[in-house]
């Protein structure tokens, strides 16, 4: 048994940071989050050639480096803590695992070393004005016309769907309900008859879309009616993903926290000597390493790909959702009136938790997932 | 990252695995995983069952082959609790003993001391118990007021313990004790080893909420100990009883873990009995457990691979008291909420008598656990100060 990172993971943690820490400051988020676009096309394409991130986890043969969601997980944190503005969550914790579980091997030699090489940015719309998380909430019908498939309807809350060149949709097949009759397909972000809407985001940092179809033609992925088992094995990975970046922001929150309470004086002493302020203080380093506990090892279970990671992504998912929510929460508390500001950065970690929270299905919702998995 | 064992650790599995099964066999497979060191059924055939494993060095496996141990590592240590807990051996009465004392023994102890008391801890001949906590002396440790004045080659005891779990099958007692006239808080103390069988020493018994009286007073009146057996320097004992209560925080509730895994399952299982598992709030309630017990165990194996990394587990070992007390409290609510009505009514009561079921037992003794070691304030104080380096409170 070891719980570690190597060293070769420590030191891809390093450059991560180093790098996060120079193109994602607060001001420059701040920048972003206020343009329609929400990134920076140099810093992608900075982290593809430089960094080699968006290819991390893609199999050599597809133009990637064939690291595991351990090296994944690192490049989360390390763009959570710093609330990078990229469409990388959506590239890379989505589509890609999308096509890598769903695709064929031809299928996966076409799209995937685009993505690799950070010339193609992706998505995947499957949320629809339903808002459901699961198998039920996918209405959208595919139907075959004339040799190919035609996609008609509206999927919501499609991460940087505006920013996308490549959209994978997942639809089902007319008369089919539940899991069964799922199918996926691939758009390009510029196909006829696709409306892209931008919405306004309650957290700015992560740029989301509607997408109206109407008559798009879609290009198959994977067997037709066969995807609901590649779909739930992506939104697992996609809830490691986001698990591990919830944890970095929950570690850089209680930072936050921890350094103003030492220096805020108040009643001639920094506040962080009364145990009001400390036993907030202690609980949030609780809640901070159980994330990062049960983020490590979801992503370790994600690597191994073996039969624990349904339970422990929804475990890891619902955990980190809420750890990440009451820190950003109690950080504003233990600020005081300057958390409560447009200038201080509390409230970028506050909605970005919240959002975070809800994207993939809220703490609640993976709860009930989880009971149905371990069989209650 | 690897959560599989080595090829050297399965190996150790399996002769664990084959010790157990050869040896909890017949009354003692039939105690079953319940008890703890505060809890006295089954006590004849525990002590017996705990002699089995002294016997075959179960019973001190960390301490130095000199000392009758095995030496074994953290990563065996865990494995061997793990085993342990599942094959539902039965809980241990010689925590205070082999868990607190001996350790702090061998870090303290001169090797007169450890070659007088480690193969009596081993041979479960002689059991201790934790001589602390005083009426006025409760988070505020260092308010101790038990004083002990040398006389000739003994120290002479005057003053009273409270909550002393055990004192009553105990033959030992490690005692934190003023031995500096007019000293006050962590200086002037000493941590003496007092043999409880003597006319000064007197017990009395305190019934505690469960209805049963694991814990006592303790009053000492010219008690006497002999001047050699003061575990390290005498006026040093602050640092010696710390780091006896770094033991209580440390590793257990890595194996713990798996009992509380189990006593989950079996409120699940009533819950599915009797249609509670049905309802939403019920669902939820039980999912939010099941994460907190598995959390747990990944916030322990990463604490065990820092503690093997750098030998000691330091403060953060309050993160793990802290998590397992609240836990266990809130599994013991829930365990009576999926009850419902059967809530209501325990084994039996009346005429002095009082005896709980399994559910209302954790309900109840969950209660300590929040209390004992450092009460849950005192471990967010020690997390705060020493962890996250806020700055003291004004004393």
């Amino acid at each position: 048994m070891n719980f570690a990172f190597s060293e070769e993971q420590d030191q891809l943690r390093d450059v991560v940071r180093r790098f996060v820490e120079e193109k994602s400051s607060e001001e420059e988020v701040r920048r972003l989050m206020d343009t329609e676009v929400g990134y920076d096309p140099n810093v992608w394409a900075q982290m593809a050639n430089e960094l080699g991130l968006q290819s991390l986890h893609i199999p050599e043969e597809f133009g990637g480096q064939g690291f595991s969601f351990v090296e994944l997980a690192i490049v989360f944190e390390e763009q959570g803590r710093r609330l990078l503005c990229s469409p990388y969550f959506a590239t890379v914790a989505l589509a890609t695992n999308a096509i890598l579980n769903a695709g064929t091997t031809d299928e996966k030699a076409a799209l995937l070393p685009g993505i690799a090489s950070g010339e193609t940015i992706a998505t995947l719309a499957f949320t629809e004005p339903n808002g459901r998380w699961d198998a039920d909430g996918i209405t959208m019908v595919a139907r075959e016309d004339g040799g190919g498939w035609v996609l008609d309807g509206t999927k919501m809350f499609v991460i940087d769907g505006n920013n996308a060149d490549l959209i994978v949709v997942a639809a089902r097949t007319a008369g089919t309900s539940g899991e069964a009759g799922i199918s996926f397909f691939t758009v390009a972000g510029d196909a006829q008859g696709l409306t892209r809407t931008a919405l306004a985001t309650m957290d700015q940092t992560r740029k989301q879309s509607k997408l109206e179809f109407a008559g798009v033609k879609a290009t198959p992925l994977g067997a037709a009616g066969q995807g609901w088992s590649a779909l739930s094995k992506t939104l697992d990975q996609a809830a490691v993903c986001l698990s591990n970046e919830m944890a970095g922001g929950a570690q850089f929150v209680l930072d936050m926290s921890v350094e103003y309470a030492k220096v805020r004086v108040q009643f001639g002493r920094p506040i962080g000597s009364f145990q009001a302020i400390k036993h907030k203080c202690a609980d949030m380093l609780l809640e901070v390493e159980s994330a990062k506990s049960a983020a490590y090892y979801s992503a370790w279970a994600a690597g191994e790909d073996n039969e624990e990671l349904p339970v422990v992504a929804s475990l890891s998912k619902a955990y980190c959702s809420d750890a990440y929510f009451h820190a950003t929460a109690e950080n504003i508390q233990i600020h005081g009136g300057i958390g409560f500001t447009w200038e201080h950065p509390a409230h970028l970690y506050f909605k970005r938790a919240k959002s975070s929270e809800i994207l993939l299905g809220d703490a609640t919702y993976h709860r009930e997932l989880l009971a149905q998995r371990i069989g209650i | 990252m690897d959560f599989r064992d080595t090829s050297a650790e399965a190996a150790f599995r399996d002769e664990i695995r084959a010790w157990l099964s050869e040896n909890l066999v017949g009354e003692f497979a039939a105690l079953g995983g319940r008890g703890g060191p505060a809890d006295e059924r089954g006590w004849d055939t525990r002590i017996e069952w705990e002699r089995t494993l002294g016997r075959d060095r179960w019973v001190g496996m960390s301490w130095p082959e000199e000392y009758g141990g095995r030496n074994l590592n953290f990563s065996q240590q865990v494995i061997f609790n793990e085993e342990y807990a599942k094959a539902n051996a039965p809980a241990r009465i010689s925590f205070f003993g082999e868990g607190l004392f001996a350790p702090t023994l061998i870090a303290y102890g001169t090797h007169e001391q450890k070659s007088r008391f480690l193969p009596k801890i081993q041979s479960v001949d002689e059991l201790w118990c934790q001589g602390y906590s005083e009426p006025d002396a409760g988070s505020d440790l260092s308010n101790v007021a038990t004083r002990a004045v040398r006389d000739g080659d003994e120290w002479v005891i005057n003053g009273q313990k409270v909550w002393t779990t055990l004192a009553h099958r105990a033959q030992w007692c490690f005692v934190v004790a003023r031995t500096e006239a007019g000293s006050t808080g962590h200086k002037g103390l000493s941590y003496l080893l007092v043999p409880m069988d003597q006319p000064g020493v007197e017990i009395r018994p305190l019934r505690q909420m469960t209805g049963s009286a694991e814990f006592n007073e303790v009053y000492f009146s010219d008690a006497r100990t002999s001047a050699d057996l003061v575990l390290g320097e005498v006026g040093d004992g602050w640092a010696v009883a710390m780091a006896t209560l770094g033991f209580e925080r440390g590793t257990a509730f890595m194996s713990q873990q798996l009992a509380f895994q189990r006593e989950l399952r079996e409120v699940i299982e009533v819950a599915q009995g009797n249609g509670r598992s049905k309802e939403a709030t019920t669902r939820q309630d039980l999912a939010d457990s099941y994460i907190g017990v598995q959390v747990m165990k990944y916030n322990g194996m990463r604490m065990l691979t820092d503690l093997v990394a750098r030998g000691v587990i330091g403060p953060s070992s309050s993160i793990g008291k802290l998590f397992w007390s609240n836990w266990h409290r809130t599994l013991g609510e829930r365990a009576m909420d999926v009850l419902g009505t059967d809530a209501l009514l325990v084994a039996s009561e009346g005429n002095g008598e009082y005896e709980l079921e399994d559910f209302h037992q954790i309900f109840m003794s969950s209660r300590a656990e929040t209390i004992y070691a450092g009460a849950s304030e005192i471990q967010r104080n020690i997390i705060g100060e020493r962890v996250l380096g806020l700055p003291r409170e004004p004393r």
